[in-house]
């Protein structure tokens, strides 16, 4: 394909507005790149797929996660302290944060302290809920992503649009005029290999450099203190093991209660996010090295309000294997940067609403509530379930269109009788009107790529009371 | 054998043959069949844009006009769904439970409570069978590509049981079609173009008919059909299966 | 009342009625009929490479054919393997001289059949950079030491103290560009996992 005006094509779509439906139209202005995203994405649930159907034991296993995610949130409090006191006993540093902003100031306290204006981090989506690196750049602190897919998404000036596959959405010679503007490849080269030898080599540096790393983390484990960094490239490893200062950041719901319990999540983690049988890397940090700080900042950023509302608590046990993204039949085809938030997709729209209703309001309506998301979660989150639960939430609240509103009114009192119901129908079919696909019906959607139903001269009700007469 | 014949208001009004092959199938297998005229909707299309607090009377008018059946049968798995998750009333929420609990969708009907398993049909063309999610995933009529589980599939082998009929396996075999209720126009963008791959599925592997068991997925993929200018046609699946 | 106060009393005060803990006792039994098959095949469809070998010779041969320690720096953690090394490690607090390292070669405490990992803790390494920052990595397991499942790895880490620890399962890659597979993304491009017979 063509390299050059990839900007024109696909403009960044950070800060960009607009509600999904309105970034994915925009994305789905360029067909082929659609098609091209969804089979690459198709591709991988089906690496995920021939992964567990190796395991008889996967259901198992799920249920098993589950039923220990249902016993973290139930005793969250009590698995938190016992893990602030087993890291503190092992040597780390526990810090607190109540929201993005306390974070934020946190890890920036840590800089100043150790007196750098520069840190390497590796991939963690917390940082992106909390925008840690524009909040660090207004503080003159430069942070340099390692995970490959968010360097190049970091270089791009755009959000990662996939948990785990940061750049899933750019093609690789758009990927090739990054690296020639900023890392000073020659033009026109779009060699995976080569681009990631590159990469290594700059980011190489980086590490050695670096005396501050940040992580995240995908497990902490109450009765011992030890968190788990899970990552492919070893970028995590380099980070924190080269430098002097080691920050790992997670949200409070990252809990499992014991060691043995990895068992149960390192075996499901890689084969829901890629089909792997594990990561290459799952790092058990329990002490600081000899000379090193380690510190651990436990973020709540509204967890604790989500985990007051029982219809949406279950959210918390996502693991971020991000299953449900690649599974989702609308994700794919809409891309994540169209959800507009840190985390994309089906998990994506049911946790964003429950930090600010009014901006992601349009969220748990872009679904068709196929069901497929729950049945890849290896947490078995009731995804597709909350998120109609979320629309009953959001309309209560008033986050609706008033002309939806007034819409459902009318169909639900045509619908609701049995007079009004026919003699709607008998309107030469006008129904179509108060038809459940048509009820925007502003200058009806459906006709943009749809042809209409052909109204048949009678409906089922007249020919059965010509036709049986009873 | 007393059976309520419940037929989604969309259906009544755009698909009355889905219906009426739905009651001359059930007839000929020997069930007796009621229609109860004043029904109307189950309510779904609300529910599912978030205003499920506006189904009242569609709950009421459903309990009222299926009282008292020994099962409640309909051709559609999405309303079905709806039924049985969904329908309450407040005021007597026992009877609500009871209805909703004999709502049964067809091929499932057909299955698990007639245990049909021979048909006098006979359709001799390529068919593509679309799993709707609402039945396949909430009512289980088939086995989900997600899961680790036997295979298996209560419409693919009733329509194994009709003669000369030739069924097409597909790239992707429960993917959604995009339709969604509102979602349909909400997402005008997202919702065409799954619904236009979904078709692309089937006209890949030859199909001459699409079918499924619930009749708006096979409305989203008629409209992407004709509008492509296709001859392949959607048909619900109990139009197949009382075929002759 | 300080974030951590807050925080602890908001989580105590939304929680659900608790819940127990399942019991994960029947996974920890499913295991393979050949194990040592089962982690060959697995470590090499995940790009690692494989050799059972019957003794210290062996590996040594294997090594000294690939790697010229005079040439690159080979760096030891394995006694027994020293003289194909340039060097055994010396302690060093600081990781960067190692920036160089071609090869390292270290112990490990164990493999595990279902995904090809090796086992290892920082004793092992001298430094935990050791099996990052080198261009290509080898570890030696012994043969009856490999497990079946991650729910016997846990089994067989049990209480043990640890200040880092790992599992490690084949060469540093990425597919971030196009679902391209590229190894060595920042650590070793290959890893050689020595299964010694016992
Ligand atoms: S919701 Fe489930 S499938 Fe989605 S990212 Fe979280 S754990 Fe994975």
């Amino acid at each position: 394909m063509e390299t050059t005006t990839t900007q024109d094509k696909n403009p960044p779509l950070q800060g960009a507005g607009g509600s999904h439906a309105e970034l994915a139209d925009i994305f789905n202005k360029d067909e082929d790149r659609v098609n091209w995203h969804d089979e690459t994405l198709w591709w991988i649930r089906a690496k995920r797929d021939k992964s567990v159907h190796q395991l008889p034991e996967w259901e198992a296993l799920r249920e098993a996660a589950s039923n220990i995610k249902f016993n973290v949130l139930s005793h969250l409090d009590i698995y938190l302290a016992q893990f602030e006191a087993a890291a503190k006993a092992n040597g780390i540093i526990v810090h607190w944060a109540a929201d993005a902003k306390e974070h934020n100031e946190i890890v920036h306290k840590l800089l100043t302290d150790a007196k750098v204006t520069q840190m390497v981090k590796s991939k963690s989506m917390l940082t992106e809920e909390c925008h840690l690196n524009d909040y660090l750049a207004t503080h003159g602190i430069e942070v340099i992503d390692s995970d490959l897919g968010e360097r190049i998404v970091q270089l791009a000036g755009e959000p990662p649009s996939h948990i785990v596959l940061p750049c899933i959405h750019k093609k690789k010679e758009e990927i090739g005029d990054l690296f020639h503007m900023y890392l000073g490849t020659p033009s026109n080269m779009s060699d995976p290999q080569f681009l990631t030898e590159t990469a290594r080599g700059s980011l190489r540096e980086t590490f050695l450099t670096r005396k501050v790393a940040l992580t995240g983390v995908n497990f902490a484990i109450a009765e011992t203190g030890e968190f788990v960094v899970c990552t492919n490239e070893g970028n995590a490893d380099m980070g924190a093991h080269l430098a002097d200062v080691h920050i790992a950041c997670m949200g409070i719901e990252k809990i499992i209660p014991k060691r043995e319990h990895l068992g149960v999540f390192l075996r499901l983690l890689t084969r829901s996010a890629t089909g792997q049988p594990i990561t290459t890397y799952s790092s058990h940090f329990k002490k600081p090295r000899e000379g090193q700080e380690m510190h651990i900042v436990l973020v709540d950023n509204g967890r604790s309000i989500q985990l007051g509302r029982e219809d949406f608590r279950n959210s918390l046990k996502c693991i971020r294997c991000g299953a449900c993204m690649n599974t989702c039949p609308v994700y794919r085809r809409s891309g994540g940067h169209s959800y507009h938030t840190a985390v994309a997709g089906p998990i994506g729209s049911i946790l964003a609403p429950n930090l600010d209703m009014k901006k992601y309001a349009d969220l748990p309506f872009a679904s068709t509530l196929c069901g497929s998301c729950s049945n890849v979660c290896p947490v078995k989150i009731d995804i597709h379930d909350q998120l109609y639960k979320w629309r009953q939430v959001l309309v209560k609240e008033g986050y609706t269109p008033k002309a939806k509103t007034v819409a459902m009114h009318v169909m639900a009192t045509t619908l609701g009788s049995s007079t009004l119901y026919h003699a709607a129908g008998k309107m030469g079919r006008l129904t179509i009107k108060y038809a459940p696909f048509a009820v925007n019906n502003k200058l009806n959607p459906w006709y943009k790529n749809r042809d209409m139903p052909e109204s048949p001269k009678e409906s089922f009700g007249e020919w059965y009371a010509k036709n049986r007469k009873k | 054998m007393r059976v309520g014949l419940f037929v989604p208001c969309y259906v009544d009004q755009f698909y009355p043959g889905a219906a009426i092959a739905t009651l001359q199938l059930l007839e000929k297998l020997g069930v007796d069949v009621v229609y109860p005229k004043n029904q109307t909707c189950c309510g779904q299309p609300m529910a599912n844009s978030g205003y499920e607090h506006l189904t009242g009377g569609c709950n009421k008018l459903f309990i009222e006009n299926f009282q008292g059946f020994d099962y409640i049968v309909s051709p559609s798995g999405s309303c079905v769904l709806h039924i049985r998750e969904h329908l309450h009333d407040d005021k007597q929420p026992e009877l609500a439970k009871e209805v909703a609990h004999q709502v049964w969708e067809l091929t499932s009907f057909l299955t698990d409570v007639l245990k049909v398993e021979s048909l006098p049909s006979r359709f001799p063309h390529k068919v593509g069978v679309h799993q709707s999610c609402h039945g396949q995933r909430g009512l289980h009529l088939s086995s989900m590509t997600e899961l680790v589980a036997p295979g298996f599939s209560k419409p693919g082998s009733l329509l194994n049981m009709v003669k000369d009929l030739e069924l097409v396996e597909l790239d992707r075999k429960d993917e959604c079609c995009g339709f969604g209720g509102t979602f349909c126009v909400v997402e005008e963008a997202v919702s065409s173009k799954m619904g236009k791959d979904r078709v692309a599925d089937h006209l890949r592997q030859g199909a001459e008919y699409i079918t499924g068991a619930d009749m708006s997925c096979l409305m989203h993929m008629e409209g992407i059909l004709k509008r492509q200018g296709s001859n392949v046609k959607v048909l619900h699946i109990a139009e197949i299966l009382n075929s002759q | 009342m300080s974030s951590r106060d807050k925080i602890l009393a908001a989580v105590a005060a939304s929680k659900p009625e608790a819940k127990p803990l399942p019991d994960i006792e029947p996974f920890k039994h499913i295991g393979y009929t050949d194990v040592l098959a089962q982690y060959e095949t697995v470590l090499t469809t995940i790009g690692g490479a494989v050799h059972r070998v019957n003794n210290w010779d062996e590996i040594r041969t294997i090594v000294s054919e690939k790697y010229n320690s005079q040439n690159v720096r080979v760096l030891s953690l394995v006694p027994e393997l020293d003289d194909v090394a340039t060097s055994a490690y010396e302690i060093n607090p600081s990781a960067h001289q190692l920036a160089d390292v071609e090869l390292s070669i270290i112990k490990a405490h164990f493999g595990v059949a279902e995904n090809g990992s090796v086992w290892v803790t920082e004793e092992l390494l001298g430094h935990r950079a050791v099996p990052f920052i080198c261009q290509h990595l080898a570890a030696v397991i012994s043969a009856s030491s490999i497990v079946d499942t991650m729910h016997r790895a846990y089994m067989r880490i049990g209480e043990a103290e640890y200040g880092w620890g790992a599992f490690i399962a084949g060469p540093s890659k990425t597919a971030d560009i196009e679902q391209s597979l590229v190894l060595g993304a920042h650590g070793p491009r290959s890893m050689t996992v020595f299964i010694l017979n016992d």
